[in-house]
This record gives C-alpha cells, structure tokens and sequence, in this order.
C-alpha cells in the first residue's frame, strides 16, 4: 500500500515537473516569436521612411531640420536594431516615432502636398505600420507579461532554472513626450494605456 | 475591461458550448432518427406475439446517414456558402483608398491578436455591416460592405474590425459556423420528414392504427401512439427550437466581441462612435440574408426585435438591443478616461 502511494506521488509529481516545464518553454517561445513580430514591422518602418522622405523632399525643401531629423532618426535606429537590446531598440524607435509625428504635422502645412494621391497611400501605410508596430508592442508586452507571470509564481519558479526561463523585458515608452505626439492631427494613434 | 473572464476562459466555455452543442446534436438525432422506429417497433410488438416483424431501424439509419454527409458538408462548405450568398469579393489588391484602408486595418489587429491575418471581403452594399466566418484563426475571412468602408473614419472602422477580430480570436467563428451546420442539417430533416410523413405516412399511421388483426395489446399501443405523436411534435418544432438556441449563443457572443474589441484597440469610445453611425443607417443590407444574420455586427434585416428589451425580444433576436451595447462601451470608455486621470473637472 505504502509503495503503491509512493509510486502514485512521484508519477504526479514528473507529470507535473514535464508539464510545467514545457508550459515555460512554450511561453518562452511565444515571446520571442511576439518579438520578431515587432521587428517585421519595425523593418517596413525603416523601409518605407526613405520614399516618404523622397516624395515630399521637393515640396518642402524649406523644412530641411524636420527631414533630416527623421533620415538620422531612422539610421540610428536601425542601428541599434541589428544588435541592440530591448532597450536600446525601444528607445531610438521611440525617437523615430517622434520625429515621423512632428514630420506629419509639418506635412499638415501644404495642402497640395497632402491631396496627392501618392503622399495621401504613403502616408496610410506609414500609419498603418505605426499602428501595427504599436499594436505587436502591444501584443509583445502582453505575452512576455504572462511568461514571466508564471515563471515568478509558485511553484512553476522551481523549474524555471531548468527550463533557463529568464524574466523577459518589456518594451516600454521612455519618452513622456511620444504619447502626446501624434494624435492631434491623423488620427492615427490610439490613446495609449 | 474584459468582460469578467479572459482569453483562456472565453475559450475553454467557447469549446464546452461547442461539445455541449454536438451532445444535444446527437441525442436530438438519435431521438429524430430512432425514435421513430422506436414507435413503429411498440406498435408491431403490440400487434403480434413472439417473433415481432420490424427488423431493421430503416428511419434511424436513413436519417443519420443524412445528417451526417449534411453537417460535414455544410461545415467544410459553410463559410464559403455565407461568402458566396452574400456576393463577397476577396479584395487582393486593394482597388480603392477605402479598401487599402480596410485591409491595413485588419493586418493591424491580427497583429494586435498575433494571429494570422484573415482573408479580406467587400460586399457591394450602401447599408454599413460587418461579418466574421470561417472554422478557425487560419481559415477565418472578414468581410464588410462598401458602405461601412463609406461612413466610418479609420478608428471607428478599426474598431468594427476589432469587433470581428475578437470572434474569431475567441472561437467565435468557428462556433458560430458549427450551429448554422446543425441548424441547417436539423431544418432540412425536419422539412424532408415532415413531407414523407404526409406523402407516405399512411404506412406509419395506419400500423399504430387499429387495423389489427382483433388481438392487438392496447397498453402498449397507447405507448406506441404517444412516442409516435411526441416524435411528430418535435419534428415540428425542432427547426422553431434549434434557431432560438442558436439566437441566444449568437447574442451572448455579440457582447463578448465587443469588449474583446475594446480590448484589442484599448478604444471602446471609437466603437460605440462606430456602431451609433451603423445604427443611424440602418435599413436592411439587401445582400446579406437570413443566413448570415446571426454574423452581422449589426442585424442586416433591420428586425424591430433587435432594438427592444423583453421577453419575446430576448428570444428572437440575433444581437442584444443597440442601446445597451453601446452603453456599455461608453461605460468602459468612461472607465478609460478616469484611469488615465484625464476627466475634466467640473
């Protein structure tokens, strides 16, 4: 009898051990696949920027600092993008954003500039991307809150060694001024929060 | 700011509904195909002594071999049949600003649900809705008419698509698309039996009738009537019964994929604003029929019960009373503004 409960107890407690593990490494995976996410869009970005840029150049010479406030903003980000951390990436994309906003406003000054059509599709894909970079942040942070929700609690934290669960960062806005940025205008980004 | 339980919640209920739904499915066809014979089997056991002549249950088996190719049909077919019915066009390359609008927005919320993106339709129609179909995340399509895509700016249309997101994020579609195969399966049975009932029925009637040769056992004949007349009730209603059960899931998911959408977008206000400006349009979208009701965001039939509250109301209608969805998105709109501690002071 006394074995029989034995064998019982250590068979929970493996079941247990292989389910909570796989659980970790499955939300592990789950985070960094939330990750590339972002980077896919944060990619078309920094792709579509240099049209936007060559598009308007020549109707608004004059605003020289806002472009090339955004043409740097863009390098920088792409730098840190190809080996940077969270943080690091967080921050100069934070920037880019920033200078793509005060780039918009200034857009808002040249009536023909935004009635042609080409400015008007650049700047929906430009905001879609915007959106979508917000919304895989969004989504980003959700998963890697909940990865390292359960690798914290009890008692799935005894096996986060073994399953070399680290606490994933989350991708936070640093800048107070990028909240109040673009709103006014476009309508393109949501409250946040 | 979801609606009391969360994703993994939504979904674990969403697949009890749908096993819950295939029990009843079965019982009600095993009732629907066996319990006839059942009847037929009392009534020639009453009649005859020893050996009794009714060998095989030819109803039962006639009748689940039907439903059965049926429901697998109409559940491999059924999301393209409700695109087909509604004159959908698969937008690939978007043709208009309003359309490119519309495909980014829904690539922008299966990012925000990190699911693949849906399949993108435009149905040709000046009233506003919006629909969700298909069998999983995978499969799922999202159509909206061109006059939705007319009226709503980008965040009230990212919004709507936020809306549909969330069905198929919660497995709404693929619920959904389950009951309308069963529902469809139940209401062709219910038509086909009732004709042969009334065509060839002599046959059933006349052997509970007492045309028997003087030694019938009349207890059990008496049993044999009743199961026989509550088999024909239920053949009766069954279509009436299937359709408010499907009506009442219908409801209670229109609810959930509102906040779902809220909660996607983190802008219930742009929803509310969106289903206001659907409401103050509404006339029924001749495209969409009865069939795909139950999808709409809005009722498409422009039914009179869908803007009531009540008994009978609560039963017939597909989508809960405009006025309390929107409320409620106000209501969590409200919530918003006061966390962010940006309400004016009075």
């Amino acid at each position: 009898m006394g074995t029989i409960l034995f064998l019982v107890v250590v068979v929970v407690l493996l079941l247990w051990l292989v389910g909570a593990y796989n659980g970790l490494v499955a939300l592990k995976n789950q985070t960094v696949n939330a990750w590339k996410q972002i980077d896919v869009q944060l990619k078309r970005r920094h792709d579509l920027i240099p049209n936007l840029v060559n598009t308007v150049k020549g109707s608004m010479n004059f605003e020289k600092d806002t472009l090339d406030a955004v043409v740097s903003a863009r390098s920088r980000a792409m730098q840190s993008g190809s080996g940077g951390g969270v943080k690091e990436t967080a921050e100069a994309e934070t920037a880019l954003t920033g200078a793509l906003g005060k780039l918009f406003v200034v857009m808002e000054r040249y009536p023909d500039l935004k009635s042609s059509q080409n400015v008007r599709d650049l700047q929906e894909e430009l905001s879609s991307t915007e959106n979508k970079i917000a919304f895989a942040r969004q989504f980003y942070n959700d998963t890697a809150t909940n990865y390292n929700t359960r690798q914290q609690q009890f008692p799935t934290n005894l096996v986060a060694g073994l399953a070399k669960a680290e606490i994933a960062e989350l991708w936070e806005i640093e800048d107070k001024a990028e909240r109040a940025v673009p709103t006014v205008d476009l309508s393109l980004q949501k409250p946040q929060g | 700011m979801t609606a009391g339980l969360n994703l993994f919640e939504q979904q674990a209920r969403n697949r009890r509904l749908t096993v819950a739904w295939m029990a009843l499915f079965i019982l009600f066809f095993a009732w629907l195909g066996f319990g006839g014979d059942f009847a037929l089997y009392l009534a020639a056991a009453a009649r005859t002594e020893g050996q009794v002549p009714y060998h095989f249950p030819w109803i039962g088996v006639v009748v689940t071999a039907i439903a059965a190719i049926t429901a697998w049909v109409s559940w491999r077919k059924g999301p393209q049949q409700v695109l087909w019915s509604t004159g959908a066009r698969e937008v690939t390359t978007p043709q208009s600003f309003e359309e490119k609008q519309f495909v980014d927005v829904v690539e922008e919320m299966a990012v925000a649900t990190g699911l693949p993106k849906p399949k993108v339709y435009v149905i040709d129609d000046p009233d506003p809705n919006a629909f969700a179909t298909g069998r999983d995340p995978a499969s799922a399509c999202i159509a909206a008419t061109t006059g939705l895509l007319a009226i709503l700016n980008r965040e009230e249309l990212q919004a709507v698509v936020a809306h549909e997101m969330g069905h198929v994020r919660n497995f709404d579609v693929r619920l959904m698309t389950l009951i309308a195969a069963l529902v469809g399966v139940i209401v062709v049975l219910s038509n086909g039996m009732g004709r042969l009932l009334r065509g060839g029925g002599g046959r059933g009637l006349g052997l509970l009738g007492g045309r028997g040769r003087g030694k019938a056992n009349g207890p059990l004949l008496a049993v044999a009537a009743v199961v026989f007349v509550l088999w024909v009730i239920t053949l009766i209603l069954a279509p009436f019964i299937s359709r408010i059960m499907a009506m009442a899931v219908s409801r209670d998911r229109e609810l959930l994929a509102d906040a779902t959408g809220a909660e996607l977008t983190r802008n219930p206000g742009a929803l509310a604003s969106a289903l206001e400006k659907i409401e103050t349009h509404e006339a029924p979208t001749t495209h969409i029929k009865e069939g795909a009701a139950h999808l709409c965001i809005a009722d498409p039939l422009g039914r009179d019960v869908n803007s009531k509250e009540g008994r009978l109301a609560d039963l017939l209608a597909t989508h809960p009373p405009m006025a309390v969805r929107i409320t409620r998105l106000k209501g969590m709109a409200f919530q918003q503004i006061k966390a962010a501690g940006q309400l004016p002071t009075a």
